[in-house]
C-alpha cells in the first residue's frame, strides 16, 4: 500500500516534470521553437527521464535487497540463545518472527515478539528510508534537469540514446532466459551424467528408469538408455509430417491460387481454429476415438494393432498442425509477385505449370518455415502422445505399436515424488539438453538448405 | 471530343486486326469499339496518356485479360485471320505465338538458363539437350546478351542489372518462336543507357517478328516504330506512319498530345 502510493507519487512528479520541461523550454525562447535544437516535448521527455529514471531504480533496488537486508539485521539482534542454533532452526525461528510481525501469530516467547516487533519497525525504517531518497533523487533530478534546458540542449538526441538503451534491454530478455535455461538444462544433465554415463545415454536401447527407494530393492539400478525415446519421437513427428505436409500445402495451394476470395474468406479462418484447439481435446480424439478406429481396422486385416499406437497419435497430431503448413505456405505464395505469374503465362504457361515451376519454387523458403514450424509443434507435442501413443519405449519403427517420446518421458519423470537428485529426474534434464540439441541443429540445417536452394525473386 | 478515325489498310498485310474492339472491366468502358490493324514485320508503337486503353488493347492480343476479374470483351479481334477470342482457340498456343515483355522487368528467380529454357521446355520445343542449348544460345544472342552472361548461364536471373533482366525476358519471349511479341512500357524501370541497348535490340528484331509496344515516351515511339497509334480515353483517335503522325498528325488531339500540351 505504501509502495503504491510513493509509485502514484514518484510517477506523478514525472508527469510534472514533463510539463514543466515544455515550459521551461519554450520559456528560453521566449515561446519560439524554432529556435530551440530540440523539441518542446524531448525536452519534456528529458526532464521526466532523469526526474523518474534514478528513483524508480532506487525503488526496485529497495524491493530486491529488502528481504535480504531485514533478514541479516533480525538476525544479528536476537539474543545469543537463539542465534546459537543450528542454520535450520535459525531459519525455522525467523519464519516465525515474520509470521508474528506480518500474519499476527501469536508469538511462542518472548525473544520471538521482541524480534517480531524490531523487524517491523526495522522495515518501517528501511521503507521510509527508501522513500525520502527516491523522493529526494526525484525532485533534485527534476530541478537539475529543468535547469540546463537551453536552446542548444541536445535533448532529442539524448532522449533517443535513453530509447535506444530500454529497447536493447528489451531485447535481450528473451537472450538472457535463452542462455540462462541452457545453463540450467546444462548443469543438471552433467549432475546425471555422474550416475549414468553419457554413452549409454546417447547410444543404449533399454529405457526404463527406476531407481530404487531403498539400496537393498530389487532393480536398485535402471536403464537409462534414451534411443527408443528419440525414435518413437522421430516415428511420431514422422508421420505427423506426413499428414500435415502434403495436405497443408495443396489446401494451401488451393486457397491461395483457385479459391473463389468469398471461398477463402470462410475457409481459410475455419482452418486455422484448427490451431486453437487445446492439445487435451486431440488427446481425447486420438484415443477415443482414432486409435480403436485403426485397432478395429487393423483387426479386421488381419494385422495385430495396439490400442495405443504411433499411428493415432501421429495422425491426430498431423491434423493438428495443419494449419501451421497451410496459413504459412497460403501467405507465402500470395506474396509472390503477379509479375512473376503474369510472365509465366505470357509464355504459354498453363496454370498448374505456373504454379508448379514458378510460384512454389519462389515461395519455397517460407514454405520449408513454415514446414519447420510445424516440425518443432510435433516434437515438442506432449499431451497427445500421453494420450494416444502410451508410455511404453519400444524400440520400433512399426507404427503400429505404441512408442513414447521424449517429452512425454520427461513429463512422467518430474511428475513423482522423487528426489532432486536422483538420476531418475535429473534424467529429465539431459532429455531436454538432447532434444534441444536436436530442434537447434534441425533448425540450422534447415535454415542453410533455405539459403543454398532459394530462388530470390527480388 | 473527336470522334474516333478509322484507318482502313489494304487487306493481307495486317498481322493483328480489331475490329470494334471493346473492353469493360465491370463498370468501366475500357477500350471504346477500336479499329487497328497491326502490320506484320513493323514496329506498332500505342501512345497516349495513362488510362487511356493502349496497355488494355495490348492485353487483349495475348489474352492477359482473361486474368482480370471482371474483364469483358466484345468485337472481333484476329490473329493471321482467326478469332483470338474463339472459344475454340487454345490460350496457350495463342501465348505461344503472341509473346510478351512487361513493364518491370520479371525473370523468374531461376538460372538464367532456366529462364530462357522454360518456355521451350513447356512447349516441348526441344528434342534433346543438345537442342535446348541451342535455342538458348541463339535465343540470348538475337537479345544481344549472350556476350555478356555466357560465363554466368547458371547463376540465377535476378542477379542482373535492369537493362540486362529485360533483355532476359525479351531473350526468354524470343526462345518460344513467336510471331509477335508485345511490350509494355518495356523501358520505363530503365536507366537511359539500358534503354539505348533495349530499342536497338528492338530495331533488329523487327525483322523477324512482328512488335507492338506501349510507351509513355513519344521519343522511343518516334525512334523505335514505323507505325504509331494514338489512344485517348480509351478511343483511337488517329494512326499512321510514325513520321507522319509525328510531324503532321490529322487530329487535334494527336497534335495536342505530341506537343506535349496535355498527357
Amino acid at each position: 500500500m505504501q509502495l503504491l502510493i510513493l509509485t502514484i507519487v514518484l510517477l506523478a512528479l514525472t508527469g510534472i516534470g514533463f510539463s514543466t520541461g515544455r515550459r521551461r523550454a519554450l520559456a528560453v525562447v521566449e515561446g519560439n521553437p524554432r529556435l530551440l535544437h530540440s523539441l518542446p516535448n524531448h525536452h519534456g521527455y528529458l526532464v521526466a527521464l532523469w526526474c523518474g529514471i534514478p528513483a524508480l531504480l532506487v525503488v526496485v533496488g529497495w524491493l530486491a535487497f529488502e528481504p535480504s537486508l531485514l533478514h541479516a539485521l533480525v538476525i544479528s539482534a536476537l539474543p545469543p540463545e537463539l542465534t546459537e542454533m543450528s542454520d535450520e532452526r535459525l531459519s525455522l525461528v525467523y519464519n516465525e518472527v515474520r509470521n508474528v510481525a506480518l500474519n499476527g501469530q501469536t508469538a511462542g516467547s518472548d525473544a520471538v515478539a521482541e524480534a517480531a516487533r524490531h523487524y517491523l519497525s526495522l522495515r518501517q525504517t528501511l521503507f521510509g528510508a527508501t522513500a525520502v531518497v527516491a523522493l529526494v533523487l526525484a525532485v533534485a533530478g527534476l530541478a537539475w534537469a529543468r535547469a540546463r534546458i537551453n536552446r542548444d540542449l541536445r535533448a532529442r538526441n539524448r532522449v533517443e540514446q535513453i530509447v535506444t538503451i530500454f529497447l536493447v534491454m528489451a531485447s535481450t530478455v528473451a537472450i538472457f532466459t535463452t542462455i540462462g535455461i541452457v545453463l540450467s538444462l546444462l548443469f543438471e544433465s552433467l549432475r546425471f551424467f555422474h550416475f549414468v554415463p553419457v554413452t549409454e545415454f546417447l547410444f543404449g536401447t533399454a529405457w526404463s528408469p527406476q531407481m530404487a527407494i531403498r539400496a537393498d530393492q530389487v532393480g536398485s539400478s535402471g536403464a537409462f538408455g534414451a534411443v527408443p525415446l528419440f525414435a518413437g519421437t522421430m516415428l511420431i513427428a514422422g508421420i505427423a509430417l506426413l499428414v500435415a505436409v502434403p495436405l497443408g500445402l495443396l489446401s494451401a495451394i488451393y486457397m491461395s491460387e483457385y479459391a473463389l476470395p468469398r471461398f477463402r474468406s470462410v475457409v481459410k479462418p475455419m482452418l486455422e481454429i484448427l490451431a486453437g484447439i487445446p492439445t487435451v481435446v486431440y488427446g481425447f480424439f486420438a484415443a477415443l476415438t482414432v486409435a480403436p478406429f485403426i485397432r478395429d481396422l487393423g483387426t479386421s486385416l488381419g494385422l495385430t494393432v495396439a490400442s495405443e499406437s504411433a499411428l493415432a497419435a501421429g495422425l491426430v497430431m498431423g491434423i493438428m498442425i495443419i494449419p501451421f503448413v497451410s496459413s504459412l505456405s497460403d501467405d507465402v505464395i500470395s506474396a509472390v509477385p503477379q509479375s512473376l505469374r503474369e510472365g509465366a503465362y505470357g509464355l504459354g504457361a498453363t496454370k498448374s505449370e505456373t504454379i508448379k515451376q514458378v510460384v512454389i519454387p519462389a515461395a519455397l523458403p517460407g514454405i520449408v518455415g513454415g514446414v519447420l514450424l510445424a516440425a518443432s509443434r510435433a516434437i515438442g507435442e506432449t499431451m497427445i502422445v500421453v494420450m494416444a501413443a502410451g508410455l511404453a519405449a519400444n524400440l520400433t519403427a512399426n507404427p503400429l505399436e505404441a512408442v513414447t517420446t521424449v517429452t512425454t518421458q520427461i513429463v512422467t519423470l518430474l511428475v513423482g515424488d522423487q528426489e532432486f537428485d536422483s538420476p531418475k529426474t535429473l534424467a529429465a534434464f539431459a532429455l531436454g539438453l538432447a532434444l534441444f540439441t536436436i530442434t537447434l541443429a534441425l533448425n540450422a540445417v534447415a535454415l542453410h538448405i533455405v539459403n543454398k536452394y532459394r530462388e530470390k525473386y527480388d | 471530343m473527336n470522334s474516333p478515325v478509322t484507318v482502313h489498310l489494304p487487306l493481307g498485310t495486317a498481322k493483328v486486326a480489331a475490329r470494334s474492339l471493346s473492353v469493360h472491366y465491370g463498370e468501366k468502358h475500357a477500350l471504346q469499339s477500336v479499329d487497328l490493324e497491326i502490320r506484320a514485320g513493323e514496329v506498332t508503337a500505342l501512345i497516349g496518356p495513362s488510362g487511356c486503353g493502349k496497355s488494355t488493347f495490348l492485353r487483349c492480343i495475348n489474352r492477359m485479360n482473361d486474368m482480370v476479374d471482371g474483364a469483358r470483351v466484345s468485337g472481333s479481334l484476329t490473329l493471321d485471320g482467326s478469332d483470338i477470342y474463339d472459344r475454340s482457340l487454345d490460350v496457350v498456343q495463342l501465348r505461344a505465338r503472341v509473346g510478351m515483355v512487361f513493364q518491370k522487368p520479371n525473370p523468374f528467380p531461376k538460372s538464367i538458363y532456366d529462364n530462357i529454357a522454360y518456355g521451350p521446355r513447356i512447349h516441348g520445343l526441344a528434342r534433346n539437350q543438345d537442342e535446348l542449348d541451342e535455342i538458348v544460345m541463339t535465343s540470348l544472342e538475337r537479345a544481344g546478351l549472350l556476350a555478356e552472361v555466357k560465363d554466368r548461364l547458371t547463376e540465377s536471373g535476378t542477379g542482373l542489372s535492369g537493362g540486362q533482366q529485360q533483355r532476359l525476358c525479351i531473350a526468354r519471349a524470343i526462345a518460344v518462336g513467336p510471331e509477335v511479341i508485345l511490350m509494355d512500357e518495356p523501358c520505363s524501370a530503365l536507366d537511359p543507357i539500358a534503354t539505348a541497348k533495349v530499342e536497338e535490340l528492338i530495331d533488329d528484331l523487327r525483322d523477324n517478328y512482328t512488335i507492338v509496344i506501349v510507351t509513355h515516351s513519344m521519343q522511343q515511339a518516334a525512334r523505335v516504330s514505323q507505325r504509331t497509334a494514338f489512344f485517348h480515353l480509351g478511343k483511337l483517335i488517329e494512326v499512321g506512319d510514325t513520321e507522319q503522325i509525328f510531324t503532321n498528325p490529322q487530329q487535334p488531339l494527336t497534335q495536342g498530345y505530341i506537343t506535349g500540351r496535355f498527357g
